[in-house]
């Protein structure tokens, strides 16, 4: 399949000489929801804002529909809709002519009714006459997801969109992601949330010192990386692990109360029955058991500290 | 051409106007009608005809460019400098359109509104002095492309600021008192042989002098002179915008 975006070799290096994107390529797949992940100054808005063209790459290619984002800037601007991480609005202007404004920025006719669907898709109807000084951070939040609706894009990058919102917008704009991905929508977003990528992303880059570390999709991730574990709590503390289980990955916590046993679930052969019989054997006797897999976050963090 | 998004700006930085009435329109017309209580019928009643046009009437010309150079610089600056500070201009930098839809946008906002401005203080003058208009299209000609060009100006004030008092200190301490020696309220031939020479480095004097000749025909320099001096100001501002906007300065990374 023809990626959707295209990005070859891209640095940047701003004036003050700090490279905030090294060698990053990438291919985006329509119609996918990609995450990017990172820490702080990492190089996820950097990346987002160059390949929207609001920063330009020292060096490297980027194209968006196989066009040049620099030559083909019309055209490749015009399937790409921001949001961009600042509630960056102005003050004075009301939600209907703030979004209206981005419509016609972006080239296309006034569409009233366009605005007026999506403006009720945001549950922003009812603010449609207020000033942007008048709303909530959360009512800013949709207002900016709505500017970058407004010309009906095919990509849309969303740069932290739910920093500082309360869970049920958190929830509404994870449920507009999934809508508008089945809508045909590519979504690019960075987040800090890491729940926010194992909920929504179908594959997810891990960008660290302005180099992409890792592009996966989320399943294989999970899957490739993640550990699993078997809880047991124990009726007697256990002093040490016998002799016959030592094959075992076992590990004794909570004073000798728990047994954990870590497996990989990707092999055919896990070893749970195995290990059963030989606690079995051994007359050692389990109240509860349980099992736990390392979550995304474990992965990135993992990640995050092994390229330091 | 990407006229949707030329509109689209227009539309918003006329919409400002009208937000902001008062600062746009009603201040300058009060400034100016003071301008005329107190230079055109107060001192002006006392001080003879200057080159055969009254006092009064002399000063409409320079007063309606005082307004002109002002409105237009703040208009376009403004308008250009308050997406950079508020952080707005990632849209523009991420639409898709072209340098020159940014410009007729915002310069063609600013512009229109100091030609708006610049008509009705015109027409305030009519309740303080009898005016003619000998060359009325040459009126129209100097208005539009003198907004035009400051409006430029004003533009690249904008991009250049990076703080509210830049955004001033142009206006402030160079236009005014440009406007001011440039002979608004004095023919050049009334100043000392020394002042006179001092005054024709003030390329404003040149505006002036042609606005003055598009009313009653009279100028202290050739209209073709004026023209080139306007001419000349017109190409550096467009130079130093194509420039801006071609190395991104002060908006671009």
């Amino acid at each position: 399949m023809q990626p959707i975006i295209q990005i070859t070799d891209v640095n940047k290096i701003y004036d003050s000489g700090f490279q905030a994107l090294n060698d990053i390529s990438l291919s985006i797949k329509p119609a996918e929801i990609f995450a990017l992940l990172g820490p702080n100054g990492a190089g996820k808005t950097t990346l987002i804002s160059t390949i929207c063209g609001i920063v330009n790459a020292s060096s490297g290619q980027i194209t968006v529909d196989g066009k040049d984002i620099v030559s083909g800037y019309r055209h490749t601007r015009e399937l790409i809709g921001l949001v961009p991480q600042e509630l960056t609005t102005d003050a004075f202007e009301t939600v209907w002519a703030t979004v209206s404004f981005s419509r016609g920025l972006f080239g296309k006719k006034p569409n009233p009714t366009f605005i007026e669907k999506t403006l009720k898709s945001l549950s922003l109807w009812d603010k449609k006459d207020s000033r942007m000084m008048e709303l909530s951070g959360g009512m800013k939040r949709r207002v900016m997801i709505a500017k970058a609706l407004s010309h009906e894009p095919s990509i849309l990058f969303l740069d932290e969109p739910t920093a500082g919102v309360d869970v049920e917008l958190r929830k509404d704009m994870w449920q507009l992601v999934r809508q508008l991905r089945n809508d045909g929508v590519t979504i690019i977003l960075t987040t800090h949330y890491i729940e926010e990528a194992e909920e929504i992303a179908d594959r997810i880059g891990v960008i660290k010192n302005g180099q992409l570390i890792l592009v996966e999709d989320k399943a294989a991730l999970m899957n490739q990386l993640g550990k699993k574990q078997l809880i047991l709590d124990l009726k007697e503390p256990l002093v040490a692990i016998p002799s016959t289980m030592t094959d075992f990955n076992l590990q004794i916590k909570n004073e000798g109360l728990q047994l954990i046993y870590s497996y990989d679930t990707t092999k055919e052969h896990t070893g749970i029955s195995a290990l059963l019989q030989q606690l079995s054997s051994a007359n050692i006797g389990f109240k509860d058991i349980k099992t736990d897999q390392s979550s995304l976050e474990d992965i990135f963090v993992s990640l995050v500290k092994e390229s330091t | 051409m990407n006229h949707y998004a030329v509109a689209a700006i227009y539309k918003f930085e006329m919409a400002r106007t009208k937000r902001t009435l008062f600062q746009s329109i009603i201040s300058p017309v009060i400034s100016t009608s003071l301008y005329f209580i107190v230079f055109g019928s107060a001192i002006g009643s006392r001080i003879t005809e200057i080159d055969g046009v009254s006092y009064g009437a002399f000063i409409v010309p320079g007063l309606i460019m005082l307004s002109l150079l002002t409105q237009s610089i703040s208009n376009a600056s403004f308008g250009i400098y308050f997406p950079k500070f508020t952080g707005t201009i990632y849209e523009l930098l991420s639409a898709p359109v072209s340098s020159i839809e940014v410009l007729l946008g915002y310069v063609g906002a600013a512009a229109t509104k100091s030609i708006l401005l610049a008509l009705i203080i015109l027409a305030t003058a009519h309740f303080f002095v009898p005016l003619e208009i000998a060359h009325p299209l040459w009126m129209l000609f100097f208005l539009v492309v003198t907004a035009i060009t400051f409006s430029l100006f004003g533009f690249i004030i904008g991009i250049w600021a990076d703080n509210f008092e830049k955004l001033q200190v142009i206006p402030l301490i160079v236009i005014t008192p440009l406007v001011f020696l440039g002979g608004t309220f004095y023919s050049v031939s009334m100043l000392p042989p020394f002042w006179q020479t001092v005054t024709q480095l003030n390329p404003v004097f040149y505006l002036i002098s042609g606005f003055r000749w598009s009313f009653y025909g009279v100028a202290d320099v050739s209209l073709i002179t004026s023209f080139m001096v306007m001419s000349g100001f017109l190409a550096f501002c467009l130079l130093a915008v194509t420039w801006i906007f071609k190395s991104g300065y002060q908006i671009k990374q």
